[in-house]
């Protein structure tokens, strides 16, 4: 019996040892081990054996049975292994090719410019307020102490609806809307369309966006104007960024400025974008004129507010290098899909 | 407004660099716009001695000349001029010099001999016979046998000229001059300045005894004053003074028109010169036109007066339009022998209206209109005459005459130093700010506390006017950087804001791209968009005075600006276009003097690949499902002649229309140049807004299984869907989850009229499993309600 079971445990590791797949050890582990297998039948024929010489057959019977097991169950976890080798080389794909892209739309430049400098009023307590495109020349101009026959008109070269109602040519009146209906503190901007009439080309178009800011409150002082506008450039292009106030005029601020940044491009040296000056003309702003105060029911002995106002389009020529104003309205598919 | 440097050095030294000066004076609030040296482009050209001057060997028009340039050793020329003599000083431009246009000249050989660079014409320096004050000989430029051999050719003409650039702002007329920029520039510089008095003699004559002045209109004449010159010599103006207004932009005319225009510069007092041959009656009346009165002005155009029109008349006819231009009748001839000088000062805003109605904007205009100084017309008359004799071209009448009108005096201003500082947020001193004000000639009254502006300052007008003065020379740079202080505010987005935010997220997600498109359009798109004669839409805000007939109304519909930008990436092959706007139409009220209802409509526009009517409804749908929108439904509209009959829907809410999507009838999109089919959508976004849901309220996730079970049938191939969805909700009560459309089928196997549809139906209850009898028991009755309802019958 015990040559019966060494036979039995060397032709099963003969055979596991030339199992090549799965079925073929399925086919050993029925031979030896299954019910009709030939160790089961040795184990069937211990009934035979004397009292003594059981236990010991018994024991070496099991000893081969779990040694057969074990091995059964190694050789498996080996060609498992290697057949899953197989399939992954099998599976190897060209990961250069590229990926199956959801084809996501894109906001317009414009959009993500007047995102960001949204983002940045938010975090600074201001909310966004809005009006309409077709206006009263009260608010686009009289209200904003620009009277008729005044000068400053000229500038802004106006689309008329009606003898006193023009399209909006800054989103200035806007602040006077807001005057009238909110009291301070006041912490808006207002973004907006505007309309100016200029024979379209690479700088000049009828339609561009600006966005207005306007804070009035008890003891704003021009001060604050400048720190408030020079947070905001730092934000929107920088801590680097240096801010230069030049005085300017505008009817509806006194005292008024213009506010430059140092260029974004040169860093202040002198280039083709700054055209040498070291500086960008980027907005205008000033203390709200008292009158533009008066004129909205706000005391001006009491309060004091500062207005900014800029345009979109050239912040976001600057943001993008874009050099021809057009591209913004003309939607072709490969500008929007740039940004 | 320009300003050369050297007119400004006539009334104080400027010890810093062009490039400093233009720095401080922008930052104190004359913006300089740059800076140009008239003589930046000649280099290296400088006054020559002709020594010897010999025939070229080898040419029979050509000459060799020896040069003395001050270098030592006299240099060799040729030279090609017909005028060329020994003895002669002439400009040379030496081996390696720059001409204007960009010419370059360096030495070479000129049929064989050695030329050590180029003997000049006038011509080739840039110059006229203006900027020489005489017409020169045909050739090279002889110059004055004293300018010694060596000196910069831009010295000799005063060419190193630096011309400063100004942006003046509308508030500044004062500073359309050059002692307007002089006083500035002292403030900013810190140097003393005062206006120097014209010092001139009259003969003992009076002008009274000649000319008679009247105004009729003392509203819109502020003030009227008029010296006469006699035996005037009509001829050239002296180099110098012919430089400046060239400089400034003013073509040189003669000396008693150079005069007028050289104060203009020097003064900002537009000033004007007649002919007294020509003024009929010796008489000079400032009076309304008449209604059609007929004026030619000096530029020889003919112009139809109103009767609001201010004009100088004689005792016949109207001879200038006040404050804008001349007239051709009157003007400076070579003959003339007596001149009167107007100087006065004119209502602005009639100026402006006049200058805009005749299409006449001149230099005087252009100041006029901005108001100018009553008190600034005696003292440029004064320097007119002054100019006269300086120039030697005639003798000053005695007298003057001087009508004043209706003159405004500055107010005076309360001055409150510690007002200004709390406003501007620094803490400048009393003797500080009354420095500032005094160097701009403001007068500080410190124990009353008062200011008062110049009368040339009409812009300062309340207390903040001065704190900007203060402000502007106390320097930008030094007032401090704070952040608000105050009562704090919360800000952030209006719901509407955050649901337009969220609309862009949404409709990007799909694929479609933003746009920004015009919101005024041509009233030819309600024709192409195939809109019905009699519609709404029609009914625009239209722009009086538009660039063009395409952008001459205001938009009551989004369709066209999507169509016409899906046309231009079209014609542009851009395949697969996709895109959406939030914008606005316009929907006027009807009534004059109203403003137009201004709505914003969320639009969508697409073509290419596999774009069909369920992409765009799909888009549509999940739009509003993210944005939970109630109860959104669509509905067959075969009605609008914009979009294709069958393949339309209106989008409601609530049973109320909010918007429409569909195919764009092919007839438009053909006229639109786009042979693909188009979809789109509008949508409005107040009525989407206000139907969105935000009371979100979370469900439990279900804990029972669901059952499943599909249906087919068949149906009328008229009858939509969704008569089937509604039949099936109404009978399956409480246990239904879900329907399913999971296939539409027609064609083979089909009975002709009819469709196959599949549905797969989900049941599901809160609190159990639900068995099969249950199940069973709804199913029959869905089936009994499709079979009653819409004649549908199970396959």
């Amino acid at each position: 019996m015990k040559e019966k079971l060494e036979q039995i445990k060397n032709k099963a590791e003969e055979a596991l040892a030339h199992a090549a797949d799965i079925d073929a050890l399925e086919k050993i582990r029925i031979t030896y081990l299954g019910k009709k297998g030939e160790l089961t039948a040795v184990l069937k024929g211990m009934g035979a054996l004397s009292p003594e010489e059981r236990p010991v057959i018994g024991a070496l019977a099991n000893e081969v049975r779990s040694f057969l097991e074990k091995e059964i169950d190694e050789k498996k976890s080996q060609i498992t292994a290697k057949l899953q080798n197989e399939q992954l080389k099998r599976e190897v794909i060209d990961v250069t090719m590229p990926g199956s892209k959801q084809d996501i739309g894109r906001l317009h430049p414009l959009t993500k410019v007047l995102n960001e400098i949204k983002d940045i009023a938010i975090g600074m307590g201001f909310s966004i307020a809005e009006g309409p495109d077709v206006e009263y020349d009260y608010y686009n101009f009289e209200a904003l102490n620009i009277p008729k026959n005044h000068p400053a008109r000229d500038t802004q070269d106006t689309f008329y609806i009606e003898d006193n109602i023009v399209l909006r040519t800054q989103t200035s009146p806007i602040q006077v809307r807001v005057m009238e209906k909110q009291k301070p503190p006041i912490r808006v901007i207002a973004p907006g369309r505007v309309y100016r009439s200029d024979a379209v080309d690479a700088t000049h178009s009828p339609v561009f966006h600006q966005i207005e800011g306007l804070v009035v409150d008890k003891g704003i002082t021009m001060a604050d104007l400048k720190g408030t506008l020079e947070a905001f450039m730092k934000r929107l292009y920088g801590s680097d960024t240096r801010v230069r106030f030049r005085p300017h005029h505008f009817p509806f601020t006194e005292p008024s400025a213009e506010l430059d940044i140092s260029c974004f491009v040169c860093g202040g040296e002198g280039c083709r974008v700054c055209k040498g000056e070291g500086w960008i003309e980027l907005l205008g702003c000033g203390m709200v004129h008292p009158k533009v105060l008066a004129n909205c029911g706000i005391d001006p002995e009491v309060y004091s507010g500062f207005a900014f106002g800029c345009g979109l389009e050239r912040i976001a020529m600057g943001r993008y290098d874009i050099d021809d104003l057009r591209l913004f309205f003309e939607n072709d598919l490969r500008f929007l899909k740039q940004f | 407004m320009n300003l050369p440097m050297s007119w400004l050095n006539d009334y104080m030294d400027i010890d810093v660099t062009p490039k400093e000066y233009a720095d401080r004076l922008t930052m104190t609030g004359s913006k300089v716009e740059g800076v140009e040296n008239t003589g930046e482009e000649i280099q290296n050209v400088v006054a020559g001695k002709v020594l010897s001057c010999e025939p070229h060997p080898d040419s029979d028009h050509m000459s060799v000349c020896m040069v003395d340039i001050g270098e030592g050793e006299p240099v060799q020329i040729v030279c090609g001029a017909p005028n060329v003599k020994a003895g002669q000083t002439v400009p040379v431009a030496k081996h390696k010099s720059r001409l204007p246009g960009g010419v370059k000249i360096t030495k070479g050989k000129l049929r064989g001999v050695m030329s050590n660079g180029m003997i000049c014409s006038h011509e080739e320096l840039g110059l006229t016979a203006q900027d020489l004050g005489y017409e020169p000989e045909y050739g090279i430029l002889v110059l004055s046998d004293d300018i010694p051999a060596g000196k910069d050719i831009r010295e000799v003409f005063g060419l190193n000229e630096n011309v400063v650039e100004f942006e003046i702002t509308s508030n500044r007329p004062d500073c359309f001059s050059i002692i307007g920029l002089a006083r500035e520039t002292a403030a900013t510089l810190k140097k003393p300045f005062s206006v120097p008095e014209p010092k001139f003699s009259e003969n003992s004559e009076n002008i009274s005894d000649t000319l008679s002045v009247e105004v009729l209109d003392k509203q819109k004449c502020l003030r009227y004053c008029a010296k006469m010159i006699k035996n005037v010599k009509i001829g050239p103006s002296p180099s110098w003074m012919v430089r400046r207004l060239h400089a400034c932009g003013i073509r040189s005319i003669n000396n008693i028109v150079d005069i007028t225009n050289y104060v203009l510069l020097e003064y900002g007092q537009p000033m004007h010169a007649f002919d007294l041959r020509d003024l009929a009656g010796n008489k000079i009346i400032v009076r309304r036109a008449d209604e059609g009165e007929t004026i030619k002005t000096l530029d020889e155009n003919d112009h139809t007066l109103t009767s609001d029109t201010l004009v100088i008349s004689d005792a016949q006819k109207a001879v200038a339009i006040a404050g804008v231009m001349g007239g051709f009748n009157s003007e400076i001839k070579d003959d003339t022998t007596t001149v009167i000088f107007e100087s006065a000062t004119f209502d602005a805003s009639s100026v402006r209206l006049t200058a805009q109605r005749a299409g006449l904007r001149t230099e005087a205009s252009s100041r006029y209109e901005k108001g100018l100084d009553p008190n600034n017309t005696v003292p440029a008359v004064n320097r007119a005459c002054e100019l006269v004799e300086k120039l030697g071209c005639g003798e000053v009448v005695g007298g003057i005459i001087d009508i004043c009108g209706d003159i405004k005096n500055p107010k005076e201003l309360s001055f409150r130093p510690e007002k200004i500082n709390a406003f501007l947020g620094t803490d400048i001193s009393l003797s500080d700010m009354t420095e500032y004000l005094k160097a701009l000639e403001f007068t500080v009254d410190t124990n009353k506390m008062t200011v008062t502006a110049p009368t040339f300052r009409p812009d300062i007008e309340c207390e903040a006017d001065v704190a900007e003065e203060i402000a502007r020379f106390y320097g930008y740079d030094n007032i401090p950087s704070t952040l608000l202080s105050g009562e704090a505010t919360v800000g952030g987005k209006t719901p509407e804001q955050t649901a337009k935010d969220r609309i862009c997220e949404l409709l990007t997600a799909q694929g479609l791209n933003e746009t920004y498109t015009y919101t005024f359009t041509s009233p030819s798109i309600f024709d192409k968009l195939s809109i019905p004669a009699d519609s709404l839409l029609r009914r625009t805000t239209k722009i009086l005075n538009p660039l063009g007939e395409d952008t001459s109304v205001m938009r009551t519909t989004t369709i066209a600006s999507m169509l016409e930008v899906l046309a231009r990436n079209y014609n542009r092959k851009n395949e697969n276009t996709k895109i959406f706007e939030i914008g606005k139409i316009y929907l006027p009220s009807g009534k004059a003097g109203e403003l137009p209802d201004e709505q914003e409509i969320i639009s969508m526009g697409m073509y290419g690949g596999n774009i069909d009517f369920y992409t765009i409804k799909g888009i549509c749908e999940a739009l509003a499902d993210n944005l939970h929108v109630k109860n959104v439904t669509y509905e067959a509209d075969s009605e609008n002649p914009t979009f294709h009959p069958g393949r339309t829907a209106k989008i409601l809410t609530c049973g109320k229309a909010i918007g429409i999507v569909g195919q764009i009838h092919p007839s438009v999109t053909e006229r639109f140049g786009i042979d693909a089919p188009c979809y789109a959508a509008e949508i409005n976004f107040t009525d989407l807004f206000e139907n969105i849901n935000s009371d979100i309220k979370y469900k439990q996730l279900p804990r029972f299984p669901a059952v499943t079970r599909d249906i087919a049938m068949l149906v009328d191939r008229k009858v939509p869907v969704a008569e089937l969805e509604t039949a099936m909700r109404g009978a399956a009560g409480k246990t239904l989850e879900s329907i399913t459309l999971f296939d539409v089928y027609e064609g083979e196997q089909i009975p002709e009229g009819k469709k196959s549809v599949a549905y797969a139906i989900s049941f599901r209850a809160p609190d159990r499993s639900l068995t099969n009898e249950e199940v069973n028991g709804t199913f029959d009755k869905i089936v009994k309600a499709l079979e009653t309802k819409t004649g549908a019958q199970l396959r």
